[in-house]
């Protein structure tokens, strides 16, 4: 087990250069001079070139890859060209915001997805296996931004129950965080729960009729005993490594959500960053989520062979 | 007569299709009293394994209709709510089924699987039903319980998977066992072994049995009562001896007439086609000889020296394959032009590979094959696909070796296309005549493969290769997933094809009893290598190699007076071919008997 964790990780090193160098060329290929932007109205070609000298703007492309990967490998992500305060101080204020709001949209993705996924199998037909697909069809279609105002429409501007937008750590007002946190995370967590709930009840659709569901019947467990132990562990193999790269999406809407919702998070971050050509924080944060992206897929091959005796004995 | 444990009676079984109800068993009786097997045999569609379902309470409720009385030790079993149903299952009757490897739940251990059937109430200690499940194991005698009993299914042969469906089954102690074609899956030393374990628990046990399978021969061995179905209907029920001997049912008769029968063939050199029987009054009318002569001294088709097929498995750090599977090694062998010879063995032996290994399907390591004048190992690019054309292959499975988007016409046509051998309006007429010498209609032509039997797909899958008039024909297990009578029918019409055009086939086949009747000479393979080859005569009235002798005693007879017999043979597994990376395959010598027949020395 330790050998494959291993090799896995091994496969997933060279992944992470090419990443490294495809962020930072692609911001190369960017529009718009970071000197410009940060010079403001100054346009005095000598300030410029002193600009250029300090940010090492002006060394040829592969030194300043090096410099800044050296940098990365020793824990050292740069200075923020706008702020100047240091890029991994940023990441670590912004970061936890961000994960919380993953993880909660995760939950509710988990929560409604599998079971509503579940419950449409085991009703294949009914009206409740349709109700689940409509809702299911109707998750996927209405984008987020929308679902989003809406509900701090009607749920915070007309009935006043949670705020509409800001943050809080939960170690500081656990109760208020959770109050900010769960609408954006119930806006980004409905679109992955209708991909998981559909993935779910296909797969155990498949599961429901094999052989052995028949054979663990014929042995006269109860429906529920086939369904939560025979089938469901079958069933959530391929959902793992769904989930896993569910992360992604996950990622990609939160710098929408956290738009709507203002909170001050990783997307926030990184959007701003772009604005203001601030390279550095650009670099450092997309960085952060392909690590985070590739430990998530790792996560989940473990977990597939945890679940999965046939490839533990592969291994 | 003891009061019976199962007592059916007019049982009918509905099946929603569309809108409408549609009836696939009518009106079936029959009871299996304690003690007692009963055998349901019928060919598939019959209606056989819906009957057992229907009996078991396992078929979809909202799909089926079952009418009419299943009475279960006084209990009437149709339309007893789920709960209660379960208990039934659980307690008094148990069913193992066709395939071992699906039947078992990949994600659990062995032992939780078997002792979840044990301990349904949950009265019992783990250690408890640990002990139980042990002890259940080594009854179905499983070597090694004590390690084996924390491993997973896929770990497990066939055989052992079918033992350990059997441990679970026995776990509730069922007063009846329903086994739904339990060997029809494994290779034919295991089944033996497996209806040879049937029938010692059922004596251990005092258990019912009802057996349900298409083979004659199984029927014979096992079954004390036989009912046949034909086509939702029970035609025939009685004592097996006298539906074996006396056979009231035209339906019946032709059944046991197509069964091919081990040793029918003494004393013939020629390979004999099967009787046709007329199945509204079952006469038998027998087919006139075939005539063909075998020139052994002209030039074989086909020339195979040396040939050697190695699989990597598994890989280290570095890449390098762990070991090899020796699928093929050192195979040997010549066919001539008019000649079928059989390759025969169990699954795993090689003989599929063999096959492919020849048309270079599959890349083979080293070794000489001519085929009609070819070089085949050195053959490239379109000199390759001219050489496909001399020799052709048929697959065992007629379901998906036919594109089912393409209607047969087209089927039959591409090969002829692609090969310009014919264009536009002549290849459709030289398609049509193909259908026709294979006896299809040639208004079928644009029908799509879905509309066909799996007898009528593999028919349309002969004319496909004949398009090409090729010289050799593999023909990978062709008729090993048909029904009997169909499989006589198929077997009967490569036969006339050999007759008519000379056509040289390789059989590869692990029936032996269609194998005696079809083949002019049969080569035996065990673990990648011949160790036998011979006249089919030899062979069979002769058996040199152990391994043949066993193989050809495993073989079922339908023959009820044979019943209750055992073959004392050890529960053991067939070997595996895999060898660690640098094995040396060891040198062979093969003792000469004469008329070409040759053994492979043992020790």
């Amino acid at each position: 087990m330790l050998i494959y964790i291993a090799k896995r990780v091994l496969v997933a090193l060279p992944t992470l250069l090419i990443v490294s160098i495809l962020v930072f060329s692609l911001q190369k290929l960017l529009p718009g001079d970071p000197v410009l932007a940060l010079a403001g109205e100054e346009r005095d070609p000598a300030t410029l070139e002193l600009l250029r000298e300090k940010y090492h703007l002006n060394e040829p492309f592969v030194m300043q890859y090096l410099r800044w990967f050296g940098g990365v490998l020793t824990g050292d992500f740069g200075v923020s060209l706008r702020t100047g305060q240091p890029v991994l101080e940023l990441i670590a204020q912004k970061l936890p915001v961000t994960i919380q709001l993953a993880l909660m949209s995760m939950g509710f993705a988990l929560l409604i997805g599998i079971p509503a996924g579940i419950i449409a199998a085991v009703r294949k037909g009914t009206a409740i296996d349709w109700l689940a697909n409509i809702v299911a069809l109707s998750g996927l279609s209405i984008p987020n931004f929308w679902l989003g105002i809406m509900l701090i429409l009607f749920v915070s501007v007309k009935l006043g129950w949670l705020p509409a937008s800001g943050y809080e750590s939960p170690f500081v007002d656990p109760l208020r965080s959770l109050q900010t946190m769960i609408m954006p995370a119930f806006v980004l967590g409905s679109g992955l729960a209708a991909t998981l709930m559909r993935h779910t009840r296909s797969a155990m659709l498949g599961v429901l009729s094999a052989d052995y569901i028949r054979t663990a019947r014929a042995k006269g467990l109860d429906g529920r005993e086939v369904v939560m132990v025979h089938a469901l562990r079958n069933a959530l193999l391929p959902v793992v490594t769904l989930t896993a790269l569910l992360f992604g999406e996950l990622l990609a809407g939160a710098v929408l959500t956290e738009q709507i919702f203002t909170i001050p998070g990783f997307g926030k971050l990184i959007v701003d960053a772009v604005f203001n050509r601030d390279y550095a924080v650009v670099q450092g944060v997309v960085l952060c989520t392909a690590v985070g992206f590739l430990v998530m897929n790792l996560v989940a091959d473990v977990l597939y062979v945890l679940l999965n005796p046939r490839m533990r004995s592969a291994l | 007569m003891d009061q019976p444990v199962l007592s059916v009676e007019g049982l009918s079984i509905a099946f929603k299709s569309g809108r409408e109800w549609r009836g696939v068993v009518r009106d079936m009786s029959f009871t299996v009293a304690p003690g007692e097997t009963v055998a349901l045999v019928g060919e598939s569609g019959s209606g056989k394994s819906v009957t057992s379902l229907a009996i078991m309470g396992l078929l979809d409720r909202r799909q089926s209709r079952p009418t009419g009385s299943v009475l279960m030790n006084g209990t009437e079993l149709l339309n007893l709510p789920e709960p209660a149903m379960r208990q039934i299952r659980g307690n008094q009757v148990a069913m193992i089924f066709q395939e071992p490897m699906t039947s078992l739940n990949p994600v659990f251990t062995v032992g939780r699987q078997i002792g979840e059937a044990l301990d349904r109430q949950g009265a019992m200690s783990r250690e408890q039903v640990r002990s139980e499940v042990l002890r259940l194991m080594e009854r179905v005698r499983i070597p090694n319980a004590a390690t084996r009993i924390d491993e997973y299914p896929h770990q497990f042969s066939g055989g052992m998977r079918q033992r350990v469906m059997i441990a679970m089954a026995l776990a509730s102690r069922p007063r009846l066992l329903i086994a739904d074609e339990p060997t029809t899956a494994l290779d034919v030393t295991i089944q033996g072994q497996i209806l040879d374990l049937i029938k010692e628990l059922q004596q251990e046990t005092g258990m019912a049995v009802l057996f349900i399978t298409h083979d004659m021969g199984v029927v014979a061995e096992i079954a004390d009562r036989t009912v046949v179905m034909y086509r939702g209907d029970c035609v025939e029920t009685g004592a097996t001896e006298t539906v074996f001997a006396r056979p009231e049912h035209p339906y019946t008769a032709a059944l046991l007439a197509a069964v091919p029968r081990l040793g029918s063939m003494q004393g013939a050199p020629l390979p004999r086609r099967f009787p046709r029987i007329d199945t509204t009054d079952g006469t038998i009318i027998s087919e006139p000889p075939l005539q063909r002569q075998i020139d052994r001294k002209a030039m074989p088709v086909l020339s195979v020296r040396n040939l050697v097929t190695r699989f990597a498995v598994g890989a280290d750090l570095l890449g390098r394959a762990k070991g090899h599977v020796h699928a093929v090694e050192n195979v040997s062998f010549d066919l001539w032009q008019g000649e079928t010879l059989s390759l025969v063995g169990e699954s795993g032996c090689g003989k599929s590979t063999t096959g492919r290994s020849i048309l270079r399907l599959i890349e083979p390591r080293s070794g000489e094959v001519t085929l009609d004048g070819f070089d085949v190992m050195e053959l490239r690019g379109s000199a390759l696909q001219r050489m496909r054309r001399a020799g052709q292959m048929i697959f065992q499975d007629p379901f998906s070796s036919l594109n089912p988007r393409m209607t047969i016409g087209q089927s039959v046509a591409e090969p002829i296309l692609k090969h310009g051998i014919a264009k536009g309006r002549e290849a459709r007429a030289l398609a049509a005549d193909l259908l026709g010498q294979v006896g299809l209609d040639g208004s079928m032509f644009d029908r799509y493969p879905h509309e066909f039997s799996g007898g009528q797909r593999q028919r349309v899958a002969i004319a496909r290769v004949l398009g090409l008039s090729p010289k050799l024909i593999v023909a990978d297990e062709s008729v090993s997933a048909l029904d009997v009578s169909i499989k006589a029918q198929v077997c009967n019409l490569l036969m006339d094809l050999q007759d008519r055009l000379g056509i040289a086939y390789l059989f590869i086949s692990h029936d032996m009893a269609v194998v005696e009747r079809v083949s002019h000479r049969v080569a035996v393979m065990y673990l990648g290598e011949i160790v036998e080859i011979g006249p089919r005569e030899a062979i069979f009235a002769n058996p040199q190699h152990p391994y043949t002798r066993k193989l050809i005693a495993a073989v079922p007879i339908p023959d009820p007076a044979r019943r209750g017999m055992r073959r004392a043979a050890a529960a053991d597994e067939l070997k595996s071919p895999i060898r660690p990376r640098g094995h040396v395959a060891p040198r062979r010598e093969w003792r000469d008997l004469g008329a070409g027949h040759l053994v492979m020395q043992t020790g």
